[in-house]
């Protein structure tokens, strides 16, 4: 449309400004001018009881230092971080497989066009999702508590259940204990920014398993909208045809209709990756790092690295690498989806409720 | 435009094909996909099928997980502290403890937990942070899906950009501003940076962009000024929209943690879930208090629940409304 200056447009200019006024206001005073002033902070050694503009002893800009310091320089700061990288990853390698095969299976269940009450079961498989993640944690410690719900239906198994916040042995650890491998053999020593082998070897501790079954719990509802949103776009002619050629029902989900799920799949592994780099909620309220840091996520390290221990700079620091990390996988997830068939409707879906969680400091893993 | 593009955070899948009726029965009668079981006449009638068999079983044992929790959570709510400890699987307290929930509400001379104060909090800033993402939201969206004006290009692709800052990294940002303009651990430190959300005005600029422009130019026409025709005329249009925006900005004001985890300290400025987090992390008096922590916890989710619960169904209505003018 050309612009014009007269007519129905007369006007449109002075109020398209006073229209966005008010949010270009809120957006630079408290999210762009913010980020600038912490990106500066990141670059000095600020304690937090002085000016951090200011200069001095308790504000000096000391370059890249608490950056490069996070990565190459032995000390707390680096194994706290290297600590809370080693956590996330195996976070990642649980929560996103889980939580893609769980909402899958439920939304091909619940797709079925034979079963009844669906409108039930997508209720309750995607409420846990819609309430307030500090809410659910307070939940689930006590469900898994010494003397929770969760020991308790296991001594009906006659299992004794583990000590589960407080248990920082890594899975990994245990399994290697059953071939007899002892506590930091030999073969473990070597040392990967500044972390022996067998420390990353470790697997997620006891206790970290609570939070990626939380994790799981709480994201598969909103997963699995997005897969019925985009099996019910698939043409009904191919089901039918699959249908008519006699194929088998495992046979079909395997060969059709999985292969032409891939797009959806592949948005949801991508938003489950950037989601679960964001855990933080669930952490300040299950134990804030503990036990022995085997929970701490780096989220969770970047606010207590400012807020408790007020190394400001380096906090600051660990968020950006933070937000470079989300920034490299979503441009990834961009890039990889462009040239797709993505269904708008899927894309449109999917875009809104990664909207709706990205502003939410815990992703859609919330 | 035969569909609508308001795109709402999980609604939108709702929004389901021919089939699936809000019951889910009689879904059997239209759709192409029905026909997975073999054409045998009257073969449902006689037995369930090991495949329906077996897909029940899975949905029914899933939702045991999914909804168990929260049944636990109400039970305990209404337990005693041993019995919380002693029987934390049973759904029926025995007896019945009101103990937690008089506390909350201050009928005890206990006064470490004033859940008031909260609550106040909690619903103060849901209105406020609700009212003012609605109205500023929908005014920056409509002026960035129809009004003629420089800069609107780059304003747009600054949204986007603004939008893409995922939340955990503005922990220590948040902190650095309201610090900076002595507002720390105030109200106006609460409200201020929520009172717009770029991902709201995204949605709302993604409605007016599907929505014909036609009724608009007739107002102006006939010569009613811009605001006029954005107020009487494209938003009783934008309802849907509206409501999704109004539920999205409500769940996620009302279940804010992090900003106000930052941006104040006092015990006076704390919702229901910076305090419930409090009384979780075990800054707030000794022991488990279990059933306390299930009847706070149960109270913060209470308000969402029933917006989920009530709006469901609204969701799925207005979404086909918005179509059907688009």
């Amino acid at each position: 449309m050309a612009k014009r200056k007269t007519g129905i447009h007369a006007g449109q200019g002075a109020a398209g400004w006073v229209f966005t006024t008010p949010a270009i206001a809120v957006l630079t005073v408290f999210l762009f001018i913010p980020i600038v002033m912490a990106l500066w902070v990141s670059m000095t050694n600020w304690t937090g009881n002085v000016d951090p503009f200011g200069g001095g002893p308790n504000a000096t800009f000391v370059g890249a230092k608490n950056y490069t310091a996070l990565f190459l320089q032995d000390g707390l700061a680096r194994s706290n971080f290297m600590q809370s990288l080693g956590n996330t990853f195996y976070y990642v390698l649980l929560v996103v497989p889980l939580q893609t095969a769980t909402s899958l299976l439920l939304a091909l269940i619940v797709n079925e066009k034979f079963l009844r009450g669906k409108s039930f079961f997508r209720t309750a498989f995607y409420f846990p999702s819609v309430t307030s993640s500090i809410a659910i944690s307070t939940v689930f410690l006590f469900l898994f508590a010494n003397t929770g719900a969760v020991n308790g239906f296991l001594k009906i198994l006659g299992i004794n259940g583990p000590d589960w916040f407080s248990d920082s042995r890594g899975l990994l650890h245990m399994f290697f204990g059953l071939f007899g491998a002892g506590d930091n053999p030999a073969w473990g020593q070597g040392q990967i920014f500044g972390r022996s082998l067998w420390d990353w070897l470790s697997g997620p501790s006891v206790a970290m398993c609570v939070i990626i079954f939380l994790a799981v719990w709480t994201t598969t509802g909103t997963f699995m909208l997005m897969f019925l949103a985009a099996l019910q776009d698939l043409p009904v002619e191919v089901d039918e045809a699959a249908m008519l050629d006699g194929v088998s029902p495992w046979q079909k989900l395997r060969l059709v209709t999985i292969p032409m799920l891939k797009p959806a799949l592949f948005l949801v592994i991508t938003l489950g990756i950037i989601g679960t780099w964001q855990v933080f909620d669930q952490i300040y309220v299950m134990g804030k790092g503990a036990p022995a840091g085997t929970t701490m996520t780096p989220a969770f390290l970047s606010y207590k690295t400012s807020f408790t221990s007020n190394a400001w700079g380096s906090g600051a620091a660990i968020a950006f690498i933070i937000f470079l990390i989300i920034v490299t996988l979503t441009w990834m997830q961009r890039r990889l989806m462009r040239d797709d068939k993505t269904p708008g409707r899927l894309r449109k879906a999917i875009r809104a409720s990664s909207l709706a969680h990205s502003n939410r400091g815990t992703g859609p893993t919330s | 435009m035969s569909t609508t593009t308001v795109p709402t955070h999980g609604s939108r899948p709702q929004d389901t094909g021919p089939g699936d009726a809000e019951s889910g029965a009689g879904a059997t009668t239209t759709g192409g996909a029905n026909g997975t079981e073999p054409p045998a006449p009257g073969r449902r009638e006689r037995h369930v099928s090991p495949k329906k068999l077996a897909g029940y079983t899975v949905l029914i044992i899933f939702a045991i997980i999914y909804l168990y929790p929260f049944f636990i959570q109400i039970a305990t709510s209404f337990k005693s502290d041993p019995q919380a400890t002693a029987h934390p699987l049973s759904l029926i307290p025995n007896p019945f403890d009101f103990a937690a929930w008089k506390r909350m509400f201050g009928l005890t001379s206990d006064t470490s937990v004033p859940i008031m104060t909260w609550l106040g909090n909690s619903v103060l800033v849901t209105v406020i942070i609700t009212a003012s993402r609605v109205f500023f939201d929908s005014l920056a969206g409509y002026a960035l899906s129809r009004l003629h004006f420089k800069g609107r290009r780059f304003m747009f692709m600054a949204l986007l950009a603004v939008m893409s800052v995922p939340g955990v990294v503005l922990l220590v940002p948040k902190f650095l501003i309201v610090t900076y303009l002595g507002i720390y651990d105030t109200y106006a430190a609460m409200l201020l940076p929520l009172l717009v959300d770029a991902a709201g005005i995204f949605i709302m600029k993604q409605f007016f962009d599907s929505v014909s422009v036609s009724i608009e130019e007739a107002a102006r026409m006939d010569g009613a000024s811009v605001f006029r025709t954005f107020w009487s005329v494209v938003l009783p249009m934008a309802r849907p929209s509206l409501i999704t925006l109004t539920i999205l900005s409500f769940q996620g004001s009302w279940n804010e943690f992090t900003h106000f985890l930052v941006v104040t300290q006092s015990p006076e400025l704390r919702t229901m879930v910076t305090g419930l987090a409090s009384l979780t992390s075990g800054d707030l008096g000794s022991g488990t208090q279990f059933p306390l922590k299930m009847a706070a916890a149960l109270l913060t989710t209470i308000p969402v629940a029933i917006l989920f619960f009530v709006f469901q169904r609204h969701f799925v209505r207005g979404a086909n409304e918005g179509g059907e003018k688009g």
